[in-house]
């Protein structure tokens, strides 16, 4: 399991000392956890901890590396200098009905693709694999006007729609599906379920965690996405919260840190409270494709 | 679509009998509904594929071969002329040249940084899930936020990097206003964000690794050095060669962090391929040149997968 430690019997050598070495080696490598943690998660502590204090603590040298007095104006001040309750709710909005609706499609593709027969069917995958192929930036013109005709510009519809084709949810899905048990979905099938039925009350249930995974993978693309939100609206009331979080850093620029990282705070913990309760999943879902 | 699916409610024919006459009709009928039942289930994905990714790259094409200014009603057919007009544009090629740097940094450093830190989760140390936790967080949050948390870090005179650096008699630099610094900040930024990612796919990688390939290593006498470079990294090629193609792929277009850091500058010194993208369509209103622009950044990332595609099937034979 440990890669790098040597097995404890095969090395002969005078016992004492080398308990000593192997506990300066194990407190070595301790020691360096510790740093590795400090460095992942020291920042988010500073920009949680900061984002309590006030205005003069922020801006206070040599830093307090604790807030004392824990304060929630910053979120109210970022709350009152930018529409932030209307971007938490235009997030909301856009990430849970785009997932749904993506999910929903997802599904199905998958479960045509392992349970229904076509001619061409391997075509048919590799085409829709190739998708993925497609960068963002090449979208982005195309996407905007093909928007912008169907008079989507700054609307829900336009922030939603061009973010629904799934490819990676569709693969992942599709992958699991392929490892049921072929007898299970047979005998649904002989007892006279349909295939939206046996979609949905046998297969479905059986896919649990994949769904889950790409559940909440797609969810959390959806909440950090950046640059569609950033083109496609124009108004204050139709930003996402990424994209009020850049606005407000525009105009407030850096005289007042407090309601900037309180807006940042707005964005970060829903996710990271998703992450800790749900990390298994995610961490599949993000590491896929990995092993093959 | 769905009254029409819930009505076929009879069981699937057992595969590859062939059935004459009577039944032999029945399995046709029921074969082609199935080939209907496919195109109603996969059509919602596939249109919005086409309609959102597929048909994009032909527009975008077809685009970057005009005049357009993202405003008029008409437009003409330049040829060629917008291709010509990037590259003896010294921005564009300023810009070509800020990607490779920063591709590189980002990629580099993230595989070196994230294997170490496999190798250090993958020891037996207390502690070492919830420091896998930790360093795979940055990973999932969002770009605009990061950034957002970076700058305030880099702040020369409030950031933290002004009471890390005092003791080493060092003064903060202006990381994200110096021409010199800021694109070196965003590959430190990117390397925070991504290392978790990077090390727990290592890590999966070393935890599926034989055994006794290590204890035969051991009993040779050979020390750990030998054994990262000589057994664990030959092994792990395929894993890196997956990093190496996914990191670069998404670190082309890495761009919430810089809109929100630098916004391609000072000057355009952090104007990598992505940013130059952006700012010729929707700054500059150049929609041709964008358009050329982000077709040379799609050639540029076939040319990558293609050369995984060939090299994952010669090279990389280990597993």
């Amino acid at each position: 399991m440990t890669a790098l430690e040597s097995p404890p019997d095969l090395r002969p050598a005078d016992a004492g000392s080398r308990t000593g070495v192997r506990r300066a080696r194990r407190f070595g490598l301790h020691a360096l956890l510790v740093l590795v943690a400090l460095i992942a998660g020291g920042p988010l502590y500073w920009l949680i901890s900061s984002a309590l204090k006030t205005n003069p603590q922020i801006y206070s040298y040599p830093p307090h590396w604790i807030p004392t007095d824990l304060r929630w104006s910053n979120f109210s001040d970022a709350w009152h200098a930018a529409a932030f309750g209307r971007y938490f709710l235009n997030s909301l909005v856009v990430s849970a009905v785009g997932t749904a609706i993506e999910l929903v499609a997802a599904l199905l593709c998958a479960y045509a693709f392992v349970f229904l027969p076509f001619p061409g069917k391997k075509v048919l995958f590799l085409f829709l694999l190739g998708a993925m192929m497609v960068p963002g930036h090449v979208t982005l013109l195309p996407n905007f006007l093909t928007v912008a005709q169907l008079g989507w510009v700054n609307s829900y519809a336009g922030l939603i729609a061009p973010g629904l084709g799934s490819v990676f949810g569709t693969f992942l899905l599709r992958q699991h599906m392929l490892t049921l048990p072929k007898e299970i979905t047979d005998a649904a099938r002989i007892d006279g379920a349909g295939h939206l039925r046996t979609l949905f009350r046998v297969v479905l249930p059986m896919s649990r965690p994949m769904v889950i995974t790409v559940a909440l993978v797609v969810m959390v693309g959806k909440w950090n996405d950046f640059i569609w939100p950033l083109i496609i609206t124009s108004s204050d009331d139709m930003r996402t919260l990424p994209i009020g979080l850049l606005f407000l850093k525009n105009t407030e620029t850096f005289a007042n840190w407090g309601a900037i990282l309180a807006g940042a705070v707005m964005v970060i913990v829903p996710v990271l409270v998703v992450f800790f309760f749900a990390q298994r999943y995610i961490i599949a879902g993000l590491t896929q494709g990995a092993g093959k | 679509m769905t009254t029409d699916v819930q009505q076929d409610g009879t069981a699937a024919a057992p595969p590859g009998r062939a059935a004459p006459g009577e039944a032999g009709r029945r399995l046709r009928a029921r074969r082609r509904r199935d080939y209907l039942l496919f195109a109603a289930f996969a059509a919602p994905n596939f249109f919005f594929l086409l309609v959102f990714a597929y048909w994009p790259v032909v527009y975008n094409a077809y685009l970057s071969l005009t005049d357009w200014d993202m405003v008029s009603s008409s437009w003409h057919m330049i040829g060629l002329d917008n291709y010509a007009s990037l590259f003896d544009d010294p921005d564009f090629r300023g810009s070509l040249w800020t990607t490779v740097l920063f591709v590189v940094g980002v990629v580099a450093g993230g595989l070196v940084l994230g294997l170490a830190t496999a190798l250090l989760l993958n020891q037996r140390l207390r502690g070492r899930d919830v420091v896998r936790t930790l360093t795979f967080a940055p990973y999932v949050l969002s770009g605009a936020a990061v950034g957002t948390l970076w700058l305030f870090l880099f702040d020369p005179n409030y950031g933290l990097v002004r009471p890390l650096l005092a003791p080493l008699g060092m003064a903060a630099p202006a990381m994200m206003t110096d021409s010199k610094w800021a694109l070196f900040g965003l590959v430190l930024v990117y390397l925070w964000k991504n290392t978790g990612f990077v090390a727990v796919v290592y890590l999966a990688g070393l935890q599926g690794l034989p055994r006794d390939v290590f204890e035969a290593a051991a009993l040779d006498g050979a020390g750990a050095w030998t054994r990262l470079r000589r057994i664990i990294l030959p092994l792990l090629s395929p894993v890196t060669f997956f990093l190496l193609v996914t990191c670069t792929i998404s670190t082309f277009q890495a761009f919430d962090v810089i809109a929100m850091m630098t916004q391609g500058g000072p000057g355009t010194s952090t104007s990598i391929l992505s940013w130059f993208i952006y700012d010729q369509g929707f700054r500059t209103f150049d929609a041709g040149r964008a358009s050329a622009a982000a077709m040379i950044m799609f050639v540029v990332l076939l040319l990558i997968t293609g050369f995984q595609a060939r090299f994952l099937e010669r090279k990389v034979h280990y597993q």
